[in-house]
């Protein structure tokens, strides 16, 4: 026991000394928390929307102040003629254009229909389904109000039926995107920091040629790796703290469920975290085949986590993959608790994975790590 | 220049003796850009909902039907009572609960209005925003074949044109970026660990006491790095062709010619953390803790920059990866050159100068 409390004394000195590192570990990731959690949004708004109106009567005139009046759409320009609004559109200036065809007036009135044509840039899919969602809702909207003021009135013999929807936003009424990223990413930066410093630091021993001065003295492996990872241990915990306290006192996050769960949970989590980077320590030479593996399974732990993108809409395999996905259970795990409030039973199959994960990770890293080399 | 090129030749011999990196080097971008290219999507599909029928008649039989029948949603189960809705919420499988009214056929006829209600799981507002969309937009269909015989007059039909993407691909919006991430920081994570690797070691001294000059020290360093970066781009474009069916409407040329600018930008960038850090563990934190999240979410790779708050949208300006994305699927995607691309590409050259110039600034020749 004494002798892991010296390694730990040791490692904690090696950390604190970097004055190089130390705003990497601390003020970097937490810097990123405040700043990029705002960037973190699927809202689509200020589109950037122009229109061609060949018509210009008092209905068309009338459908683009609509536009204007709507706060999802900046109107930008107008054009002359099509061919300048898709010229425009391909210089990235534009992203829907509303094309009102002449007579468009003249047709309703006498045809009772007519048609509106919109060009919408759908390199980002999804983006354009939404942006057509609203176009049509304000387009609709304009025909009920037409439909009213032209309408002579025995044309209303009946009322239609009308089923109407009530939606209602559970745990986050103004469907905040904060309260959704501040604690996902913040356990992005506890994963990131506790992985890269532990996956770093046994292999740079091993570079230096330091782990061969310890390899020689009589500390037992079960010593060396506590001590090597409870400092990381220790500073993940302390990130998620500083972390939690930001979420709550700058971005206004509740905090519903049991903070001594969240804790639980993230102790055994960052266990399997540390696992991982004693592992990958002892099957590379250097640092720099270290942090290369790292980084691979970071990028991929990450974007397919259900962090930033739903996992539900990968395809099967890819959503079994993520079952591997340690990331993918912190994430899970600290929406339910800190968010609705999921109580221990709730949680307990993501625990119990947790677990298993971290049991497998930590024998196999201990097992891989030879004295000798 | 036979010093120069000995030089070179030390770092290739470097780079190949290394297998395990080199292996790592080529294996985990291609591995990425297949596992990103297929999984990521940020579209709303197959999710699972539950619901809570209080009058289990013909017409909610119906509307499920249609609901269940749609691609979004998968996994229905039903619940009884009121307090459900909250465990469901809480256990975290289902998004979504559709909770109809007594009476629901009834009050149809009877009163001609009947109401679903759409519960949702907030605490992701996107999902939660696009179900109940995708929920109100059948509950209208179904309103309008009820109503059939009722013909609305005056209708002014919307048709939208879908364009550089018609069948709204997500694959068109992520392999792009996944490229140019994988090339950001694949690149200048290499480049900033060689160099101060040699200052770790202690072998930099000797290279500076060398009658190499700096600037060929450096630039021998880069070279390697260069060619990998290039292979590595050439795979991935091959890649998002033939396996992602990208379109490459615009100048090849040109598409190669700009990503060995952003190569050589993304370099770069390598060689100033490498003049301002002392030991690989900081350039590595730099490179991979600085560039990661912010090249993931401010370069418009996954999120709209456009709808970020101001401060941000001007943050996003000064990170490379955001123009390289807009040149990949301008030449991509809309097939425009560099007529319009121009602005771009000179922002691009502008901060590769920058950062070369800063380097050359901060490059120590002597070792304190």
């Amino acid at each position: 026991m004494k002798t892991i409390g010296y390694i730990i004394q040791k490692e904690f000195k090696q950390i604190f000394r970097n004055k190089a590192m130390l705003p990497l570990i601390f003020v970097l990731p937490l810097i990123q928390l405040i700043i990029l959690s705002n960037a973190a949004t699927f809202e689509i708004k200020n589109i950037k929307f122009s229109f061609v109106d060949y018509d210009h009567t008092s209905l068309s005139r009338e459908l683009i102040d609509k536009f204007e009046a709507s706060t999802y759409f900046n109107i930008v320009d107008s054009f002359s003629s099509e061919k300048i609004a898709t010229s425009e559109m391909l210089k990235g200036n534009v992203d829907v254009i509303l094309e009102i065809p002449q007579y468009f007036e003249k047709d309703l009135l006498k045809d009772k229909k007519t048609s509106l044509s919109v060009i919408i840039n759908a390199i980002d899919g999804a983006a354009a389904g939404v942006e057509n969602v609203y176009i049509n809702q304000i387009i609709q909207n304009f025909n009920k109000n037409v439909s009213v003021n032209l309408l002579q009135p025995s044309d209303k013999k009946f009322l239609p039926k009308s089923i109407v929807s009530i939606p209602s936003f559970w745990y986050n009424k103004t469907l905040n995107y904060k309260t959704f990223m501040v604690p996902g990413i913040l356990v992005l930066l506890v994963t990131m920091i506790t992985l890269f410093l532990s996956g770093m630091n046994i292999v740079r021993e091993k570079e230096i040629g330091t782990l061969e001065q310890i390899n020689v003295t009589p500390i037992k492996k079960h010593q060396f790796i506590i001590g090597k990872l409870f400092p990381f241990w220790v500073l993940g915990l302390l990130l998620l703290t500083i972390g939690l306290i930001i979420a709550k006192l700058l971005f206004n996050i509740p905090i519903v469920g049991s903070i001594f769960l969240l804790y639980a949970y993230t102790s055994i989590y960052i266990l399997v975290i540390l696992g991982i980077g004693l592992f990958i320590s002892n099957y590379t030479e250097t640092q720099q085949q270290a942090m290369f593996i790292a980084w691979f399974f970071v990028v991929i732990f990450i974007l397919m986590s259900g962090l930033f993108t739903p996992i539900e809409s990968m395809p099967q395999w890819a959503q079994y993959l993520t079952e591997f996905n340690p990331i993918k259970y912190f994430v899970e795990m600290i929406r339910m608790v800190m968010l609705k409030g999921s109580n221990f039973t709730d949680i307990l199959p993501l625990f119990i994975k947790t677990l298993i994960y971290a049991i497998v990770m930590n024998s196999l890293a201990v097992w891989s790590y030879k004295k000798t080399t | 220049m036979k010093r120069f090129i000995g030089f070179i030749k030390k770092e290739f011999y470097h780079i190949f003796r290394d297998k395990r990196s080199l292996f790592i080097l080529f294996g985990m971008p291609i591995a990425q850009v297949m596992l990103f290219g297929f999984a990521i999507t940020n579209e709303i599909n197959n999710v699972n909902i539950a619901i809570f029928d209080k009058s289990k008649d013909v017409t909610t039989q119906k509307i499920i039907d249609e609901i269940t029948a749609s691609k979004y949603f998968s996994n229905k189960q039903f619940i009884t009572h009121q307090a459900e809705i909250e465990s469901v919420f809480k256990r975290g499988k289902v998004k979504a609960v559709l909770v109809f009214e007594k009476d629901f056929s009834k009050k149809l006829t009877k009163d001609n209005l009947a109401t679903v209600q759409i519960i949702t799981d907030a605490t992701d507002p996107n999902t939660a925003n696009t179900i109940t969309n995708y929920v109100s937009s059948i509950l209208q269909k179904h309103q309008q074949q009820i109503n059939k015989e009722i013909k609305t007059p005056y209708k002014i039909v919307p048709e939208s044109r879908m364009v550089y993407n018609p069948e709204l691909k997500s694959v068109f919006m992520f392999v792009p970026g996944v490229m140019t991430i994988i090339l950001m920081l694949v690149s200048a994570m290499m480049t900033s660990i060689s160099i101060t690797r040699e200052k770790e070691l202690g072998t930099m001294e000797i290279l500076l006491v060398s009658p190499l000059k700096p600037f060929q020290v450096i630039i021998g360093k880069v070279v390697p790095y260069i060619f990998l970066s290039i292979i590595n781009a050439i795979v991935i474009v091959l890649l998002s062709i033939f396996i992602f069916k990208m379109p490459v409407q615009g100048s090849l040329f040109l598409l190669s010619f700009q990503s060995v600018l952003f190569i050589i930008n993304a370099l770069s960038l390598g060689i100033l953390i490498s003049t301002i850090s002392e030991t690989q563990q900081t350039a590595m934190m730099i490179s991979l803790m600085g560039l990661m999240l912010p090249v993931i979410l401010l370069s418009g790779f996954i999120f709209p920059i456009s709808s970020m708050p101001v401060p941000l949208q001007i943050i996003s300006h000064v990170i490379p990866a955001k123009w390289f994305i807009i040149i990949l699927k301008g030449i991509m995607l809309k097939g425009v050159g560099i007529t319009i691309l121009w602005k771009e590409t000179l922002i691009l050259v502008a901060m590769t100068v920058f950062f070369i110039v800063l380097s050359i600034k901060k490059y120590k020749i002597r070792l304190e």
